[in-house]
């Protein structure tokens, strides 16, 4: 498996490390409820189809986020954080 | 037998090796198996189950019978196929899976019982009692029916792995893999050309046709040369594409090294990563055998293998040989093989309306229903159409019942073939393996001009994708007679026939399969191990299926095939792992004082992929305890130096780095005055403790973060995760700085001493408190100087770009000495923080909050920080949870030790009566008493406390009382002094 890398491109797997769904972009804020807090750090959906993932690429330190399907293998697109949170 | 004047091997190289024990002599240019033929050698193994006697079927990667075990020694390698293993000088061959003998092996007799032993039969007779299925039943079973052997000896792991890159990676090298090869250079795409063989030509190595008017090998061979001497393509030999991974990933084991005597040389293996913006399989295609009565003598061959053997070994498998098939290339065989001088014994084609030129018998729809002969063919019986039946001597059978498409890659990443009525063969789905593009034979075109023409086009298609154009290749001149066939699958007669050879499943298992209603391709391979030996079935699983379609009243479309998976074909786990055993399993790290401290005798021990020194013996010392309590002693009354390198360095800098700190750690670090450092603690989101360590700031827009030495690398990817994805809004840059310096803790009363000598400024307490930190000079190179302890003694670190790290260590170790100092290892590291319960990853081990190692306090209420929100859960903050305590033995005989488990005095030992347990044991040379830290329920409100403590793996039961965690200095007075 492959991914893109936004600041290196096309890099093998082995370059990065999965850290879970995109879903940890968006904290709450300060005000938020226990339960928000809770979806938030510990609720995850597991869909067959399309996800978006973190991954990070360990030798420059760019995270990104790749929105892949989970059924194909396809990867979609990835973004950096930057582009993700726009 | 050799027939003169044919074939591609070498007659001036003559090579002898031996098989069993009997010298063979062979050409250079033979594999195993050819050698064998050529030397009459029939016999050259025995099946998996009932230890018939069997001969080598085919010429390829795709045998199932021939498995020799070759090499003496730990490098034996078990299952190796003989058409695949060339001949050198000194080669030991063995036979597999007999005994005494190949020629007399006594568990043959499980042929006399296979009537009893048809599918299924383990699974319904050994089923009772159950304690005997791993105890008996197993490994008699794995003792009787079995393959080759290792030695058992460890690996010594003398293989490779290597990465390539490539636009387009061509899988064969027959007629359409090297016009695609061709293509794809012309029009300057960087090409990998991939063979198993030990040359290019594929299958026109293994006929008589031309090409452009030239032998097979003699265009082969020009077209390779030509391609070799462009800059752009990589011909790649005895180079097996072994699987299809996501995104043009491939896999592939280049036999470097087997087919020369055993040395010192180059590797055996060597695994490939290969990454192809576009790959073309051009893999040819296998021919199958048809399902006839004993079916399974050796002799009996695939009629390819034979034109192979005829044409590219110069060996006949037999003097009289008789041919069968449903298809023209059996009336190919025939026709090769008369022209070689050979007796065609008969032509057998079981197609009635067949029609032959040859002189030889024929015989159109009739069918082969028995063989004879033990230990290797002697003759065949046939049913002509009118129903008559008529014996022919024979001493090899070629056999054809057509040719499957090696569509195995292109179902790697679970698409399924398609069934193609017209050439009755699975051909691969279009784009089932994403930017593998299928052609030639591997894509069910068989002509040779065909194959060409579609290696082109392949290529075309590759350099479209790529965004290339293509270039010109005139395409050359070649056989284009078509390919046909009459589909028979199984000659209905009694007797047993053979499906897959290697684990001898006959056509009466599956038939008895789908009457059991393992009528799923799927389960009927289960049921059956059809395909499931090492050959995967690659001669006979279309057949088999073709077979249940039949008996479950199906198409063979409808009945589906099983799952192709990587390897296509076996990989030894040493090529996979090549590299990864012993010193290879990680990298590893050292610090700059590596050198002198192994050798200084200090063991090295491995913390994360960096390496520490233990102790540092001295003479006279029997025990690792005597020196490290000599360096605690030392540490504590006049000065130790240690490496403290491997702890992470993250530099952080930036107008908003005060305001990032403070959002990562607990504690507030935007007020830290420049020039002084603070120790920090950072949680996870879900409020536990994630990492601790100090962070000094250098500079208005400048701190430099210390982690513990095994988390470095993940705080290092959270807190670019918090700067990228959380926090985008703070200008902060980070960068690891880890190994750009080297620093050194110098600690203890005389501390201040030895910085003296070194230190070009002065280091007085009045410029230099407790927890500062300055630029300083040491013998005129620009350095850092922090003052911090992790020993509880007036403690310094002194910190220079990592190229002056060996000398600063020479030089510190030098001074301390003069001042009856020395450098301290480890395990006195260890002891000493022990001592002031300071806490490591021992304590803050992933389940542990900031309130149960009691600093709550440090959690600010005044600003936002991560784990914030749920740190505050009720349940965090429980006092009855495990909290952080000291422990030391009521007897001080007693030494406890680490994972040992608390209880309350009187309380049975067991599970649920737990009260904590230990994390960290020392004996303290300072207090003259083991001690330990440890988490005890609400354990700061039972101080003075007595508890029982149990290591059940151990046998260690004795009481103990809760302290305080500082068991040493407990105000702080020796460090700040």
């Amino acid at each position: 498996m492959r991914l893109t890398c936004p600041h290196c491109g096309d890099r093998d797997l082995r370059e990065f490390t999965y850290k879970g769904d995109a879903l940890a972009l968006l904290r709450p804020d300060e005000t938020a409820n226990p339960q928000e807090w809770v979806d938030y750090v510990h609720n995850r959906d597991n869909p067959a189809g399309t996800t978006s993932e973190l991954w990070y690429h360990g030798p420059c330190g760019s995270w990104l986020v790749a929105v892949r399907d989970t059924t194909t293998h396809v990867t979609h697109r990835t973004l950096s954080l930057a582009e993700a949170g726009k | 037998m050799r027939v003169a004047g044919r074939g591609l091997i070498d007659r001036d190289r003559p090579i002898r090796f031996s098989f069993d024990g009997k010298p063979i002599e062979a050409f250079d240019g033979d594999t195993v198996a050819s050698a064998l033929l050529a030397n009459d050698v029939a016999l050259m193994g025995r099946s998996f189950k009932y230890h018939r006697p069997r001969g080598v079927v085919t010429a390829g990667s795709d045998e199932p019978n021939a498995l020799i075990s070759v090499g003496p020694g730990i490098d034996i390698a078990p299952n190796t196929q003989a058409t695949m293993q060339e001949v050198y000088d000194g080669l030991i061959a063995r036979s597999q899976n007999r005994w005494p003998s190949l020629k007399f092996d006594a568990m043959a007799i499980n042929d006399l019982f296979s009537p009893f032993l048809a599918a299924g039969f383990y699974y319904k007779t050994f089923m009772w009692p159950r304690a005997f299925w791993e105890a008996l039943y197993e490994p008699i079973i794995r003792r009787a029916a079995g393959l080759g052997a290792l030695s058992g000896a460890p690996d010594p792991d003398r293989s490779e792995k290597a990465y390539a890159h490539c636009d387009v990676l061509v899988v064969g090298a027959g007629p359409s893999g090297l016009m695609a090869a061709e293509a794809a250079a012309e029009a300057g795409a960087d090409v990998i050309l991939a063979t198993e063989e030990n040359r290019v030509g594929g299958r026109l190595l293994s006929e008589r046709e031309t090409i452009d008017g030239e032998s097979g090998d003699v265009w082969a061979d020009a077209r390779v040369a030509r391609l070799a001497a462009r800059g752009n393509v990589r011909v790649m030999t005895r180079t097996t594409v072994t699987g299809a991974y996501d995104n043009g990933t491939y896999g592939a084991l280049e036999r470097v090294a087997l087919h020369v005597t055993p040395g010192e040389g180059p590797p055996p293996t060597c695994f490939w990563r290969i990454t192809a913006g576009r790959a073309i399989l051009a893999a040819g295609a296998l021919e199958r055998s048809i399902a006839f009565p004993m079916n399974d003598r050796p002799g009996i061959m695939s009629a390819a293998a034979i034109r192979t053997y005829l044409h590219r070994y110069g060996v006949s498998p037999g003097q009289r040989i008789a041919v069968f098939g449903n298809n023209d290339d059996a009336h190919r065989t025939a026709a090769d093989l008369t022209e070689a001088g050979i007796k065609v014994a008969a032509l057998i084609d079981t197609r009635e309306d067949a029609t032959t030129s040859g002189d030889w018998p024929f015989y159109p729809g009739a069918d082969v229903i028995e063989t004879q002969g033990r230990l290797r063919l002697e003759g065949i019986t046939i049913r002509k159409p009118g129903g008559g039946t008529l014996r022919i001597g024979a001493d090899a059978l070629a056999v054809s019942g057509g040719w499957n498409p090696a569509v195995h890659l292109t179902c790697h990443m679970n698409g399924r073939p398609v069934w193609n009525e017209d050439i009755a063969a699975f051909v691969p789905r279009e784009n089932a393996v994403p930017g593998l593009i299928p052609c030639g034979a591997a894509n069910g075109v068989f002509s040779s001009r065909a194959c060409l023409e579609d290696g082109i086009r392949a290529a075309s298609d590759a350099l479209t994708a790529l965004g290339r154009k293509s270039s010109f290749v005139a395409l050359p001149e070649a056989d284009d007679t078509p390919y046909r066939l009459s589909p028979k699958w199984v000659v209905e007669a009694p007797g047993r026939s053979w499906l897959d050879l290697q684990n001898d499943v006959t056509t009466k298992d599956v038939t008895l399969a789908a009457k059991e209603n393992f009528r799923s391709v799927e389960h009927m391979k289960r049921y059956t191990t059809q395909g499931m030996a090492t050959d995967q079935g690659k001669g006979s699983n279309v057949t088999a299926l073709a077979l249940l379609a039949d008996a479950t009243g199906r198409t063979i479309a409808d009945t589906g095939t099983t799952t192709f998976r990587p390897p296509y074909t076996p990989v030894a786990i040493s090529s996979m792992g090549a590299g990864h055993s012993g010193k290879g399993f990680a990298p590893e790290r050292f610090t700059t004082s590596h050198a002198a401290s192994v050798k200084a005798g200090a063991p090295m021990i491995e913390a994360g992929l960096w390496y520490r020194p233990s102790y540092f013996p001295e003479p006279g010392e029997a025990t690792w305890r005597e020196a490290c309590d000599r360096e605690v002693r030392m540490v504590r009354e006049r000065v130790g130096v240690a490496d403290v390198s491997t702890l992470g360095k993250i530099d952080i800098q930036g107008p908003d780095a005060g305001a990032f700190l403070d959002f990562v750690y607990t504690n507030t670090f935007s007020t830290l005055k420049e020039g002084r450092v603070r120790y920090g603690l950072m949680l996870r989101e879900d409020g536990h403790v994630m990492d601790d360590g100090t962070t000094a700031r250098l500079g208005a827009n400048h701190y430099l973060m210390t982690t513990t030495t095994a988390a470095a690398g993940p705080v290092m990817a959270h807190l670019e995760f918090v700067a990228q994805g959380l926090r985008p809004d703070l200008n902060v840059r980070l960068v690891s700085a880890t190994e750009q310096w080297a620093q050194f803790a110098v600690a203890g009363p005389k501390a201040q001493a030895v910085l003296d000598t070194l230190v070009d400024e002065d280091v007085t307490d009045a410029d230099w408190p407790f927890m500062s930190c300055r630029d300083v000079h040491v013998s005129g190179v620009p350095g850092r100087l922090f003052r911090i302890s992790f020993s509880g003694e007036r403690g310094y670190e002194l910190a220079v770009p990592a190229r002056y790290g060996a000398s600063l260590w020479r030089l510190l170790l030098a001074q301390a000495e003069s001042f009856g100092g020395g450098a301290y290892g480890m395990e006195a590291l260890n002891v000493l923080r022990i001592e002031k319960g300071f806490i490591t990853h021992a304590e803050i081990h992933g389940r542990t909050t900031a309130f149960d190692i009691g600093m709550q306090g440090m959690m600010s209420r005044k600003k936002e920080f991560i784990g914030k929100a749920l740190a505050a859960r009720q349940g965090l903050l429980d006092p009855s949870r495990e909290r952080l305590v000291g422990l030391r033995p009521k007897d001080p005989q007693n030494e406890m030790t680490a994972g040992g488990f608390l209880f309350e005095r009187g309380a049975a030992p067991t599970r649920a009566n737990a009260q904590g347990y230990t994390t960290s044991v020392c004996y303290s040379p300072t207090l003259e008493t083991p001690l330990a830290l440890g988490f005890v329920k609400s354990g700061p409100d039972r101080l003075g406390e007595d508890m029982r403590f149990v290591d059940h793996l151990r046998g260690l039961d004795f009481a103990v009382e809760l302290t305080h965690p500082v068991a040493f200095d407990e105000e702080g007075g020796r460090m700040r002094g």
